[in-house]
């Protein structure tokens, strides 16, 4: 066997399996989508039915509050912890990275933990604080979700920094705010923007987390799921699925193109 | 040492942020292990809430370790030789498909299952058996295989090594299993413990992809938080963390080790 | 076994040539070395020999009687050592120079004896079971020639084998390469781009430039008798005299500079060992320099050259004019280069 056909051959698998079971199935889902008598105008209804348009206007903006949320937090988090050395700083890296192994459904029942009927909150103020089931807790989950994911990029970020930068800015006079105004967080920026899509992305698309919280929150991947399932509505099901899929898609991408790094979106 | 009130400000965004995430992890250990989580800790420890979830739900455990296993011999297999194939001919046409296959990390699992189901939904056989399952594992998990082992062979010359084994006598297969495999090990170590901790806890493509008597791992802690007691739920979550847990520190440290490598 | 290249040349799917069609024997047990600037072809002709590069259509490579021109790499029995060593990082010393007894199924105890052979004539016998990575470079070096010379191959070829070592330890490893490759008595072509290198090790020395061989020669007749200015440029630093023709002689702004006979309409060349400080010499110049380095002074002396450029001059002597004297050269006639004017040179 020459060295030629030997590494077209180990080309095959990952070709028969990708044709299979990614690219055909993708042609069949845009393919179900115009299925319908609507055809192609099934992506115009979901801008004119109150219903989805106010779903994608809900995913957007709880996705956004998520990412510029974890983006603030993590940020702070971050810088912090990349920055300083004290008794506990391994044990705290631990617990803010734990949940990177948890899925969406594990998250959302951290949440119930703490915002549910028998929650945290509802035990220590009896009958009047349940958030889980609502937007906040979704936004919550989300949330928890997220801060691993962009703690560690932005973690990463601080540790590329040249520390002569900033000590360069302090010779000069700056003081320790100004450093961070005009030193560190421009050379974090390219990391936070696209941690930022990364949340952001992950938020759109998660599905575990909304399934065991918010029967009656329309969030897309809900929405999705409950077309798909109960409506039967294949056609919008797999247009909504479309759409989901390119807005998450380009967003990465674009992300990626910032600094290079893909973080797992799913879960 | 004097610290600043910025320092205490920052330190305390940390410690609150961590609080946030690690006490529900803890009350879910403790609901499980608890008689009766709303009577507290008072009313002493029992196993006999994991024992229920292992009645319950031992099924759904070994499907899961069936599912990650078999789902790192399917990436190890179709994604060691294609990460090198894609090492080897670094052009253009190889980063669309680096970029096509990554897909799955982008796209929501959610839409990924609605493709599988309405093309493969219909072939019975396939889409009632644990194989439909795996499938979805393979396509999420495979990037992450695909690119740890990509990067560990990036980085090192194994041009040369190839070449200087060719002219040793070797042939390409011979060259693939003694010089490649062997030298792009931390990447492959990496990307297994990826793969088997994101095939445990996969949920989004399998609620889909799943049928009744198939349950996984995460589709039936869903199906303890709908229908079960708190602390059946509890319990069934703290099973969960003891897998996944090793598993994920494992895989921090092979991931950091084979970027070491790979700089 | 013979080495014989006919008609070979490369050019690149972007349309550069690396090779111009080149035609090269090297005899049984013959060391002959490919030497010139980098990216000058030699590589290029190295890894074509080795099975490494397609060569384009027409070019034919014969080993011994055996055209091998389309042969894989993996079975033409070459043995090579590459710049970087390339040494599996995942097997110890004896495994790396085992290899290629093992992929080719060697029984054991007849691969052992031949590795501990190899390992005992390469000095390595004390490092078999250590990780390649805790060698030095010198030792490396060893172990990448061991693991190629272990199969016994047909011809052994070695790509700028010394230059991955600091320049110290390149000196010193130079004669012991020169030897070890001897003891072998292994066809072998060697690429570099250091003269001094070639002129130790090889039987022979093929200088190439711009994708072309220039002249094939043993180290002497290369250096005493160039075929073209390159040659005499490459091999020995020799600079180009240009002044006026007056009766045999050159007419340099430092003076009348006797030539051979013969020499009309060839271009004139010297080396800085061949210019002697006499104080009854023709040319006359200005000391610019004067820099003592052990055997010898290096002298750059103006006023000589009449393109402005500085004379080098290597002088034996135990004391040396100072900067700003004037001092008085002599050049035999015979120690002139005479090269037909001829269009290739360096650039």
């Amino acid at each position: 066997m020459t060295s030629r056909t030997f590494v077209a051959a180990c080309l095959v698998p990952l070709a028969a399996f990708t044709l299979a079971f990614l690219a055909l199935p993708l042609v069949r889902l845009l393919q179900g989508s115009v299925e319908t008598e609507a055809g192609w105008a099934i992506y115009l209804q979901i801008l004119q039915k109150p219903r989805y348009l106010e779903t994608l206007v809900n995913t957007v903006l709880v996705s956004l509050a998520v990412s510029v949320t974890a983006l603030l937090i993590s940020t702070v988090a971050g810088v912090f912890l990349a920055r300083n050395r004290f008794f506990g700083r391994g044990l705290l890296l631990s617990i803010l990275t734990l949940p990177l192994a948890f899925p969406g459904v594990v998250v959302g029942f951290m949440i119930i933990l703490l915002g549910g009927r028998q929650g945290l909150f509802n035990q220590l103020l009896p009958g009047h604080v349940v958030f889980a089931y609502s937007l906040t807790g979704l936004f919550l989950g989300y949330l928890y979700f997220s801060i691993p994911r962009v703690l560690l990029t932005v973690m990463a970020a601080v540790e590329k920094l040249d520390p002569a930068l900033e000590e360069a800015a302090r010779t000069l006079g700056a003081s320790p705010l100004r450093v961070v105004v005009d030193v560190i967080l421009p050379g974090l920026a390219p990391s936070l923007v696209a941690a930022g899509a990364i949340a952001f992305a992950t938020a759109m698309g998660a599905f575990g987390t909304a399934f065991t919280l918010a029967t009656n929150i329309d969030v897309l991947p809900m929405v999705i799921y409950t077309e798909f399932t109960l409506s039967a509505n294949i056609a919008m099901a797999s247009a909504l699925s479309v759409l989901l899929g390119l807005v998450t898609w380009v967003l990465l991408l674009a992300a990626r193109s910032f600094t290079g790094t893909t973080v797992a979106a799913g879960g | 040492m004097n610290r600043s009130f910025s320092w205490w400000l920052q330190l305390a965004v940390t410690l609150l942020t961590a609080a946030f995430l690690i006490v529900p992890a803890i009350q879910s250990i403790l609901a499980g292990l608890t008689v009766s989580y709303f009577r507290g800790l008072s009313s002493g420890l029992t196993l006999k809430w994991i024992t229920r979830v292992w009645e319950l739900y031992a099924d759904s455990i070994f499907l899961s370790l069936w599912l990650a296993v078999s789902c790192l011999v399917v990436t190890l297999v179709i994604g060691v030789p294609a990460a090198y194939a894609l090492a080897r001919n670094p052009g253009r046409l190889s980063r669309v498909l680096e970029e096509f296959i990554s897909l799955p990390l982008a796209v929501p699992g959610l839409a990924l299952a609605l493709a599988l189901l309405q093309l493969y939904g219909t072939v019975t056989g396939f889409r009632t058996s644990w194989t439909f399952i795996l499938v979805g594992h393979v396509l999420y998990t495979l990037p992450f295989m695909v690119r740890s082992v990509l990067a560990v062979l990036m980085a090192m010359d194994f041009k040369t090594l190839e070449e200087s084994a060719a002219t040793l006598g070797a042939t390409a297969p011979t060259r693939f299993w003694t010089i490649i495999v062997p030298n792009a090990m931390p990447g492959i170590l990496a990307g297994a413990l990826t793969v088997v901790t994101l095939s445990i806890g996969e949920f989004n493509l399998t609620w889909m992809l799943h049928t009744p008597y198939l349950k996984t791992l995460p589709v039936g802690l869903a199906d303890s938080y709908a229908s079960m007691r708190l602390e059946v739920a509890s319990a069934y979550t703290l099973i969960f963390f003891v897998m996944i847990v090793p598993l994920l520190m494992a895989m921090q440290w092979a991931t950091a080790r084979a970027q070491r490598i790979a700089q | 076994m013979t080495l014989t290249v006919k008609n070979t040349a490369k050019t690149f799917p972007d349309g550069t040539r690396a090779l111009l069609p080149t035609d090269l024997t090297v005899g049984e047990g013959e060391i002959l070395s490919l030497l010139g600037p980098s990216g000058c072809g030699k590589t290029t002709l190295l890894r074509i020999i080795a099975g490494l590069e397609q060569p384009d259509a027409g070019s034919r490579v014969f080993f011994g009687e055996t055209d091998v021109t389309g042969l894989a790499v993996e079975r033409r029995n070459v043995g090579m050592v590459f710049q970087s060593y390339a040494l599996f990082p995942n097997m110890s010393v004896r495994a790396n120079v085992g290899y290629g007894l093992k992929v080719r199924h060697v029984p054991k105890a007849e691969r052992d004896r031949r590795v501990d052979e190899v390992l005992q004539l390469c000095r390595l016998a004390d490092y078999a079971d250590r990780p390649v990575q805790a060698l030095s470079g010198g030792q490396q070096q060893r172990v990448a020639l061991a693991r190629a010379v272990a199969p016994r191959p047909k011809i052994l070829l070695l790509d700028e084998p010394l230059s991955a070592l600091d320049a110290a330890l390149r000196d010193s490893l130079r004669d012991e390469l020169a030897a070890m490759l001897r003891q072998f008595r292994i066809t072998a072509v060697f690429v570099t781009h250091d003269q001094a290198e070639a002129l130790a090790i090889a039987d022979r020395i093929a200088v190439m430039s711009e994708g072309e061989l220039q002249q094939v020669g043993a180290p002497e007749d290369l250096y005493h008798a160039p075929a073209s200015a390159f040659v005499a440029r490459f091999i020995g630093n020799a600079i180009p005299l240009t002044g006026e023709r007056d009766n045999g002689a050159l007419i340099l702004k430092g003076g009348r500079l006797e030539l051979a006979e013969n020499s009309a309409n060839k271009e004139v060349y010297v080396r800085a060992e061949s210019i002697r400080l006499d104080p009854e010499g023709s040319l006359a110049g200005v000391v610019e320099t004067a820099v003592f380095s052990g055997g010898h002074y290096r002298l750059a002396i103006r006023d000589v050259l009449s393109d402005g450029a500085l004379l080098q001059a290597h002088h034996p002597g135990k004391t040396a004019p100072k900067s700003g004297d004037t001092v008085r050269l002599s050049i035999s006639p015979s120690d002139l280069l005479y090269l037909s004017d001829q269009p290739s040179g360096p650039k």
